[in-house]
C-alpha cells in the first residue's frame, strides 16, 4: 500500500490549501457578514451600476 | 445618466465594463447538443440490455464499447459545459468583472468540444484506458489538463479583476471544483504510453483500485456536486428573486462538505482485497456526508418558502425544486449504500445505475433544466417560448427516472437475494448465473422505457430553448459602471496594489500543480515496484499472449459488465471459488474488478471451461448459455493479432515493475506463436480450422483460461 505515501499527503495538501483558504477568508472580512450577501446578489444588476446600450 | 449614489466609502474613477455573455451562449448551445446525445447513447446501452441485438453486431456499437461513451458524454460533455455555462454567466455578475480574458474563454470553449469529439472518435474504437470513468487515453488526457488550467487562469484572473470584494458562496464552490478535480485527473491519470493510443497505469491492482475510486467518487463528489452546489446557491435566488434562506449555513454547508467529500472513495471497494482500515474510513466519511447533504438541501429548498405558488408555474423553479428532491434522496441513499451489510447485497447490482441516475438525472439534468430555463430568456432577452411544454417535459422526465430508479432497484435486490440463496446443505438455490438474468430482463426493458421517456423530455426542452432563442433579440452588450475595488486608490500605487490582489490565491493553486506534476514524477515509479502485499510465489506474470488478450478484455469494455474479484462470502466462494487476494493482482496494469455483474464474475473462469466453449461462446453466447444477454465477437474471429506490439508492451510493463527479463521481451513473439499454437491445435481437434491460430480470439481465450490459475494453486487462503 506504498501508494498511501502519495495519497494520505495529497489529501492533507489539499485539506491544507482548503484551511488555507479558510483562514484567508476570515481574515479579510468575507464571513463577517452571514446576512447582507444574500440579499446582495440580488441586488447586483440595477441598484449598483448604471445601465446604458452603447450605440 | 449619472451615476447614484454608491453606498461604500469607496472612490476613485468610476470603469465601465460590460458581460461576456456570448460565450455563455456557446456552452449553453454545446451543452444541449452533447445531452441529447448522451441520452441516446444511455439509451441505446439500456436497450442493448434488455435485447442483445441492439448490439448490430458491429466493434464499436457494441455495449462494452458505448457505455463508457455515454458515461464521459453525460459527465464530462453534457454536465461539463453547463457547468461552465452556468459558472461563467454567475462568476462576472458576482464580481461585477468581465471574465479575465476572451480568448481564453474561447480556447477554453473550443478545447473542450474538441476533446469531446476526440473522446467520440476513440472510445468507440476501443481505444480506452479501461479505468471508469477515466477511460480517454494519454493524448486527450493532456488536452483536459491543459484546458482546465486554461479555465483556471480565466477563472481566479476574474476574481483578481473582481469589483465586489466579498466571495459569494458559489464562488467558493467553483474553487473547490477547479483545484480538486485538477489534482483528481493529474493523479489517476499517470500512465507510461505503449504507443499513440495506448498506455497502461502507473499503479497496479489494489493501489490502482484505492487511486481509481478515490478519482472516481470525487468525480462524483466534484464534478457533478460541489459546481452544481454552487450554480444552486447563485441561480435558485435570482430565479425566485428571494435570497438564500440562511447564508450562514451555506457556509458551513460549503465547508464541511470540502473536508469529508474527499475520504469517501473506498466504499467503492468494500469486501474487495483494500485494508480493511481503508474500508472503514470510506465507510464512516461517506455516512458523515449526509449531514452537509441535507443542510444543502432544505437550504435550497427554505429558499423556495413563499414562493410555492410559484413553484407550481414557473418551469424554472419546479426544475430545481425537483433537482433539490432528487438530490436529497441521492444524498440520503448514497451514505446507506456505504453501510457494509446494505453495500454486500447492493454491490456489483443495477441497485447502483439506479442510486447513479437519481444523481445525473434527477439533479444534475433537472437543475441543469431550471438553471436554462431562466437563463436562456435573459441571454436572449425575451420570454421562455412554452411554459406548456416545459411542464410536459417535466412530467415526462420524473415519471421516466422514477420508473429508471424503482426497476433497477428491483432488479438489483431480486438479482442479489438470488446470488446469496443457499439451502441448508450450503448449494447454491440458483447455481446457473443466467437464471438470474433471465429473471430481471422485464426490469430492463421497464427501464429503456423510462430512459426513453427522459430522452424525450430533452427533446421537448431543446425545441423548447430553441424557439426561445429564435425569438430572442441581439443586443448590443449593456455597459455597467463601477468603481473600482480598491478603496486605497488615492495611494500613489493603487493601481499596483489591485492588481496584485488575489495573485497568491492564483499563484497557491498553480504551484499546488506544479508540485503535484513534479512529485508524481520522481516518487511514484519508485513506488510501483510491486513490494506492497505478501507475495504469493506462484502468482507469475502473464505470458506475451495472455496480456495480448488482456488488452482486447480491456478494449471490448468486459469490465463493465463483468467484475474480477470474488469477495469473501460464502456464496461467492461457493458459486466462484476461492475470495481473492490483493497478491493475485499485482501485475494488473490497470486493475479490472469492475463495478457491475451484469454477467458473472471472472476471477476463477481459468480452466473453468475447455477452449472450444469460449470459441463458441465469444462467437454466440447464446448457442451455450440460452437467454444470455452477452454481446457476440464475432469479428474477434477475424482480426488478427499484432504480434508485433508485444515487445514494447513487455518492456513497459517491465518499467512499471512487472518482472519480465530481457530474453522474455526479445523472444515475446515466438513465445505467444507457440501459445497460440497449442490453443488452436486444441480447438483442431474439435474442427476448427488451423488458421485461427493467428486471429485475436485466440489471445483472449489465452487470458480467459489464466485468470485466477496462479492464486488458485497456492495453499494461500486455505484452511
Ligand atoms: C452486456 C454485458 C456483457 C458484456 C459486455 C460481456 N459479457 Fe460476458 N457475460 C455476460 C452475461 C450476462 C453472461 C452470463 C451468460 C452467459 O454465459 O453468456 C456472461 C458470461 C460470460 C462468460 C462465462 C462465465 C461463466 O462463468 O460461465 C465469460 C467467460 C464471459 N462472459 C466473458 C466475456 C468477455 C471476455 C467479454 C468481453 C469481450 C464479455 N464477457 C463481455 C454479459 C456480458
Amino acid at each position: 500500500m506504498e501508494i498511501l505515501i502519495i495519497l494520505l499527503p495529497l489529501a492533507l495538501a489539499l485539506g491544507g490549501l482548503f484551511v488555507w483558504a479558510f483562514w484567508w477568508a476570515v481574515g479579510k472580512g468575507q464571513y463577517d457578514d452571514l446576512e447582507t450577501p444574500g440579499q446582495r446578489i440580488l441586488l447586483e444588476d440595477n441598484q449598483r451600476t448604471v445601465q446604458h446600450k452603447k450605440d | 445618466m449619472s451615476s447614484p449614489k454608491i453606498p461604500t466609502a469607496r472612490s476613485g474613477r468610476v470603469e465601465s465594463f460590460s458581460y461576456d455573455d456570448e460565450i455563455v451562449k456557446l456552452f449553453v448551445i454545446a451543452t444541449m447538443i452533447w445531452g441529447v446525445i448522451a441520452l441516446l447513447l444511455g439509451v441505446t446501452i439500456a436497450f442493448q440490455l434488455a435485447d442483445w441485438r441492439v448490439n448490430l453486431g458491429l466493434p464499436w456499437t457494441t455495449f462494452g464499447r458505448l457505455r463508457p461513451l455515454h458515461t464521459n458524454a453525460a459527465i464530462f460533455a453534457f454536465c461539463g459545459n453547463a457547468i461552465f455555462a452556468g459558472v461563467y454567466y454567475s462568476h462576472q455578475r458576482l464580481l461585477r468583472a468581465r471574465l479575465f480574458n476572451d480568448v481564453l474563454s474561447r480556447i477554453h470553449f473550443w478545447g473542450w468540444q474538441l476533446i469531446i469529439v476526440s473522446a467520440a472518435l476513440t472510445l468507440p474504437f476501443g481505444i480506452t484506458t479501461g479505468k471508469e470513468y477515466a477511460e480517454l487515453e494519454w493524448p486527450i488526457d493532456i488536452a483536459i489538463t491543459l484546458i482546465w488550467v486554461i479555465f483556471a487562469v480565466n477563472f481566479f484572473g476574474t476574481i483578481v479583476r473582481r469589483r465586489e470584494r466579498h466571495i459569494y458562496v458559489a464562488i467558493w464552490f467553483y474553487i473547490a471544483t477547479i483545484i480538486t478535480v485538477a489534482v483528481l485527473h493529474i493523479v489517476n491519470s499517470l500512465e507510461i504510453p505503449v504507443s499513440l493510443f495506448k498506455s497502461y497505469s502507473l499503479y497496479a491492482g489494489v493501489q490502482d483500485a484505492l487511486v481509481q475510486w478515490w478519482y472516481g467518487h470525487n468525480a462524483v463528489a466534484f464534478f457533478l456536486t460541489t459546481p452544481f452546489l454552487g450554480l444552486m446557491y447563485y441561480f435558485i435566488p435570482k430565479a425566485a428573486n428571494r435570497p438564500v434562506y440562511s447564508y450562514r449555513l451555506s457556509i458551513i454547508h460549503f465547508w464541511s462538505l470540502v473536508f469529508i467529500y474527499i475520504w469517501a472513495g473506498p466504499h467503492h471497494l468494500l469486501y474487495t482485497t483494500l485494508p480493511e482500515w481503508a474500508q472503514t474510513l470510506g465507510m464512516v466519511f461517506s455516512i458523515m456526508l449526509w449531514m452537509p447533504s441535507w443542510g444543502g438541501m432544505i437550504n435550497g429548498l427554505m429558499t423556495l418558502r413563499g414562493v410555492w405558488d410559484k413553484v407550481r408555474t414557473e418551469p424554472s423553479l419546479r426544475f430545481m425544486a425537483t433537482a433539490l428532491t432528487f438530490y436529497g434522496m441521492a444524498t440520503f441513499e448514497g451514505p446507506l449504500l456505504s453501510i457494509k451489510s446494505v453495500n454486500a447485497i447492493a454491490h456489483f447490482t443495477d441497485w447502483i445505475p439506479g442510486h447513479v441516475h437519481s444523481g445525473t438525472i434527477g439533479w444534475n439534468y433537472m437543475l441543469i433544466a431550471g438553471i436554462f430555463f431562466y437563463l436562456v430568456p435573459k441571454l436572449w432577452d425575451t420570454e421562455l417560448h412554452s411554459k406548456k411544454m416545459a411542464h410536459q417535459q417535466f412530467w415526462l422526465a420524473t415519471i421516466g427516472l422514477v420508473l429508471y430508479i424503482i426497476s433497477m432497484w428491483v432488479a438489483g435486490v431480486t438479482q442479489s437475494l438470488m446470488w446469496r440463496a443457499m439451502d441448508d446443505a450450503g448449494n447454491l438455490v440458483y447455481p446457473n448465473f443466467i437464471e438470474t438474468v433471465v429473471k430481471i430482463v422485464p426490469m430492463y426493458w421497464i427501464r429503456a422505457v423510462g430512459g426513453t421517456m427522459i430522452l424525450i423530455s430533452f427533446i421537448l426542452m431543446m425545441i423548447n430553448l430553441y424557439k426561445t432563442a429564435k425569438a430572442g433579440k441581439k443586443l448590443a452588450p449593456v455597459v455597467y459602471e463601477s468603481l473600482p475595488l480598491d478603496d486605497s486608490s488615492l495611494e500613489p500605487h493603487a493601481s499596483v496594489h489591485r492588481k496584485l490582489e488575489g495573485w497568491p490565491m492564483i499563484f497557491a493553486v498553480l504551484s499546488l500543480i506544479a508540485i503535484l506534476v513534479g512529485s508524481g514524477i520522481e516518487i511514484i515509479p519508485s513506488l510501483v515496484a510491486d513490494k506492497y502485499v505478501v507475495k504469493v510465489s506462484t502468482v507469475k506474470p502473464y505470458s506475451p499472449l495472455e496480456l495480448y488478450g488482456r488488452d482486447i478484455y480491456i478494449k471490448e469494455g468486459c469490465y463493465l459488465c463483468h467484475s474480477q474479484t470474488v469477495r469473501p462470502m460464502a456464496h461467492e466462494v461457493v458459486r466462484y471459488g476461492k475470495a481473492s487476494n490483493a497478491a493475485e493482482f499485482v501485475y494488473d496494469h490497470p486493475f479490472q474488478w469492475g463495478s457491475k455483474r451484469t454477467g458473472p464474475d471472472l476471477a476463477r473462469i481459468g480452466g473453468k471451461y475447455p477452449n472450444m466453449w469460449h470459441y463458441k461462446h465469444f462467437y454466440d453466447p447464446r448457442e451455450v448459455t440460452q437467454g444470455s444477454l452477452m454481446p457476440q465477437y464475432t469479428w474477434l474471429f477475424n482480426s488478427k493479432i499484432d504480434y508485433k506490439t508485444l515487445p514494447k508492451k513487455l518492456s513497459v510493463m517491465k518499467q512499471l515493475g512487472v518482472p519480465y527479463s530481457e530474453s522474455e521481451i526479445t523472444n515475446a513473439v515466438a513465445m505467444a506463436q507457440a501459445q497460440a499454437k497449442t490453443i488452436s491445435d486444441d480447438l483442431a481437434q474439435s474442427g476448427v480450422p488451423v488458421k485461427v491460430a493467428e486471429m485475436d480470439i485466440i489471445a483472449l481465450i489465452a487470458y480467459m483460461q489464466r485468470l485466477g490459475v496462479d492464486y488458485g494453486s497456492s495453499q494461500e487462503g486455505e484452511e
